[in-house]
């Protein structure tokens, strides 16, 4: 569908750019050339057009990659620290494209961007059996925290696993709000709640259908749980308290993955092994330490 | 996607609070619109220019406006009224007030001042007076409702913040759209698009249809 | 008692005095014509009786009862404005059906929905236009537009009628109606009318007294016939004998 729309518009485009382009020509050699001759030069001229940017993407567009990745790389400010860096040593430009991890992954399908950054294993591990990407990598993790009212209702605390503490709030029927918006996060809540072997369903339970943020805010407005990435849940200053961490099933691993239509294989490569690498895996581990007190990213390179 | 009840709803949700919005936003917004067309008292310019302001009111600001009354920690918070249907409602009269006003304002100062004077000198009291003119801008004052409508149905940012897009509870198309659209699903986006621009179409149609009627018999 | 009378009106347009008139007398049930050159002030004495024109000041008695027209307020002056029936020279039509015109006046003061359509209908006969009822009131002729205005207003039984050039657009065969309608209404009401026209032989064929007016000021006033066939003002003279220069 989306490819349809970009195909049309630079049809449209190039018919502008082409209109405008022989119009002033056509006019001032009209006075000169008989028009018989005006035209062929015109149609003469039409066929190298496309040709030209062709020649150009060695110097300028070929140094720009589309990075498709999850809101909260962006949101927690991961990238603001490693594109900068990436792009210094490499002169390679990163365009990135903040969505949901579904949003993200259909972008890499639709040949819309170059690499994948998210965190959903299986729609990950999907793509890449489909054959839409190749050199697939672990990239790092981050947490996931339960997150509810400061009193606690559900008594949700005193559970052992991330299962329990569902199966404690769905019991006493505590107000949860999930993502529902088919995200990385939403994935894993879903994943949880089918380990508590519960389908969880009723007034209590809300979908949101909206990002981490308003999530959280509105678990705040409405004194609800949800499950939240670290990084979120620490930038925000709310009156929710983390009641479960820790468990393994509350861990989030990252993966990056090469599209493998993409037109610069050469630099979608450069920029996977810059993110596995030593130095950005340093970066990784370092970054939030400064002002959350500990690392929000645990680095966790490795190929799959 | 097709038109499976979970999408009956969402459409259907759509349609209640805009239309709720509507009709208690023209409540407000015609009289007081007409009231500026027709009567003068000392700020009316001021009131005018901040009509005509929040017309342009981004709807997002509204949003965010309403969210920080409503919410939990607000001077409103005490009502429980962010994330429901209400809150949308009331977002959007505050959306479309300003336009309904000042488009009543416009359509009553288009009529003439000889239906002013023919009310008052037949011995319409102010309220009369009010009504009559109203009813006789009827066509202008359509024409503004459709458009807040349209304004309305189709504004997202909004209906986000104060609704929170929660499903089977707040979920309107334009939420819905937003939120299919991040899940990648852009075919079942598009279509709820359609629906949306089918149901603007409608109702346009009906308004349309109302006009044309009313321009043949009013011509001579 | 039985006696419409203005004193000290006065009315200006941006400082500047367009009307005077120190003090004017109405008798009930009488036709008065007023006239004058286009411009002196006819209009604007009509329009300020009728509470349309703002006065900056004046006074009006109306059978014993006097209002300030200076501070009257849309409000305050009701009650007055629903014994006043006024019909302008073009007048302006709600775009709905005849029937609903007509009725607005009654519908404006509360009446029930029998009453009115009894008295609707009798106000079109009166005015010979019975039959357009249900039509368009867009759709009218100039003279049957005229005519419906005039229904307008009288199906609320007005004490006071005030008629602004009625016929001045009409042509002879409607003016007969019109005239012949307002001879009726004045033999069988109790109502006081007040008509401005440019129409000299018709003031003279309607009117039971006449005012002239010039430059703002009431220059001469009195029966109709001694007004016309002993006019005592120069300015009257000339303006009968169409020698004004305006």
């Amino acid at each position: 569908m989306k490819r349809l729309y970009v195909s049309f518009f630079a049809a449209v485009l190039s018919l502008l750019l082409a209109a405008c382009s022989q119009e002033p020509s056509a006019a001032t050699q009209s006075s000169q050339q008989p028009p018989a001759g005006n035209q062929q030069q015109a149609t003469a001229a039409e066929p190298r057009q496309p040709a030209a940017p062709e020649s150009k993407p060695s110097e300028s567009s070929a140094k720009e990659i589309v990075l498709a990745t999850t809101t909260s790389t962006q949101d927690s400010g991961l990238l603001d620290v490693m594109l900068p860096a990436f792009e210094q040593k490499s002169g390679i430009k990163v365009k990135v494209v903040a969505v949901g991890t579904g949003q993200a992954i259909k972008l890499g399908e639709d040949g819309n961007a170059d690499v994948l950054l998210v965190h959903s294993r299986k729609a990950e591990d999907e793509f890449v059996s489909k054959g839409f990407g190749t050199d697939a990598y672990d990239v790092m993790y981050n947490q996931f925290y339960i997150v509810g009212p400061a009193d606690d209702p559900a008594g949700a605390k005193t559970a052992k696993t991330a299962a329990e503490a569902f199966a404690l709030i769905a019991e006493k029927k505590a107000p949860f709000i999930s993502r529902g918006d088919d995200s990385g996060t939403d994935k894993k809540e879903k994943s949880i709640w089918k380990e508590a072997k519960l389908t969880p369903e009723g007034d209590w339970y809300l979908s949101s259908g909206q990002g981490m943020g308003a999530t959280l805010q509105m678990a705040d407005e409405k004194n609800a749980y949800t499950l939240t990435d670290e990084a979120t849940y620490l930038s925000r200053k709310l009156n929710l308290q983390v009641v479960m961490q820790g468990d393994q099933s509350l861990l989030n691993p990252y993966g990056i993955i090469k599209v493998k239509s993409t037109s610069k294989p050469d630099e979608a490569m450069q920029f996977i092994q810059f993110f596995t690498g030593e130095e950005g895996q340093k970066i990784i581990g370092e970054f939030g330490k400064d002002k959350y007190g500990k690392g929000l990213f645990v680095p966790s390179a490795k190929k799959r | 996607m097709l038109m499976t009840p979970e999408v009956w709803e969402v459409v259907w949700l759509s349609l209640k609070v805009t239309t709720t919005a509507i009709l208690l936003g023209s409540l407000i917004g015609i009289p007081l619109g007409a009231c500026l067309g027709l009567y003068s008292f000392p700020g009316k310019r001021l009131v005018i220019v901040l009509i005509y302001t929040c017309m342009g009111l981004p709807p997002v600001l509204v949003g965010v406006i309403v969210y920080l009354l409503l919410s939990r920690y607000g001077p409103l918070g005490s009502l429980g009224l962010l994330f429901t249907p209400e809150a949308m409602m009331l977002a959007q009269v505050v959306l479309v007030t300003p336009i309904l006003a000042g488009l009543s304002l416009s359509a009553v100062q288009a009529k003439e001042r000889a239906y002013w004077e023919t009310a008052k000198s037949l011995g319409a009291s102010p309220l009369q007076l009010v009504f009559t003119i109203v009813k006789e801008a009827r066509k202008g004052i359509w024409a503004g409702v459709a458009a807040a409508y349209g304004r309305a149905i189709s504004e997202v940012g909004a209906v986000m913040l104060v609704g929170g897009n929660i499903e089977h509870h707040t979920r309107v198309m334009t939420t819905a759209i937003i939120l299919e659209t991040r899940m990648g699903n852009f075919t079942a986006g598009l279509q709820m698009g359609l629906v949306l621009l089918l149901i603007s179409f409608l109702f346009n149609s009906f308004l349309v249809i109302g006009v044309l009627n009313q321009l043949k018999t009013g011509r001579r | 008692m039985n006696k419409l009378k203005l004193s000290d009106l006065e009315v200006a347009y941006r400082g500047k005095t367009v009307l005077r008139v120190d003090k004017a007398v109405f008798e009930h049930r009488k036709i008065y014509g007023i006239v004058g050159p286009s411009g002196s002030g006819k209009s604007t004495l009509l329009r300020a009786m009728t509470l349309l024109e703002q006065p900056a000041a004046g006074r009006m008695d109306v059978f014993g009862t006097v209002v300030d027209l200076s501070s009257l307020t849309h409000a305050k002056g009701l009650p007055l404005q629903r014994r006043i029936g006024y019909v302008p020279q073009k007048p302006t039509m709600f775009d709905s059906t005849v029937f609903d015109n007509v009725a607005l006046g009654l519908r404006y003061r509360g009446t029930d929905r029998t009453a009115i359509r009894s008295l609707v209908t009798e106000a079109l006969e009166l005015v010979e236009l019975g039959h357009t009822a249900k039509q368009r009131a867009h759709t009218l002729s100039g003279g049957e537009a005229q005519r419906i205005a005039l229904a307008r207003v009288l199906v609320y039984q007005p004490d006071l009628l005030f008629l602004d050039e009625p016929t001045a657009n009409l042509d002879p065969y409607h003016i007969a109606i019109f005239e012949r309608v307002l001879k009726a209404i004045q033999q069988t009401r109790d109502i006081t009318i007040l008509i401005v026209t440019h129409n000299l032989q018709q003031a003279r064929r309607l009117t039971d007294e006449c005012l002239f007016i010039h430059k703002g000021r009431i220059v001469e006033n009195g029966s109709t016939e001694a007004f016309f066939t002993r006019p005592k003002s120069p300015e009257l003279q000339d303006f009968l004998c169409g020698r004004m220069i305006y």
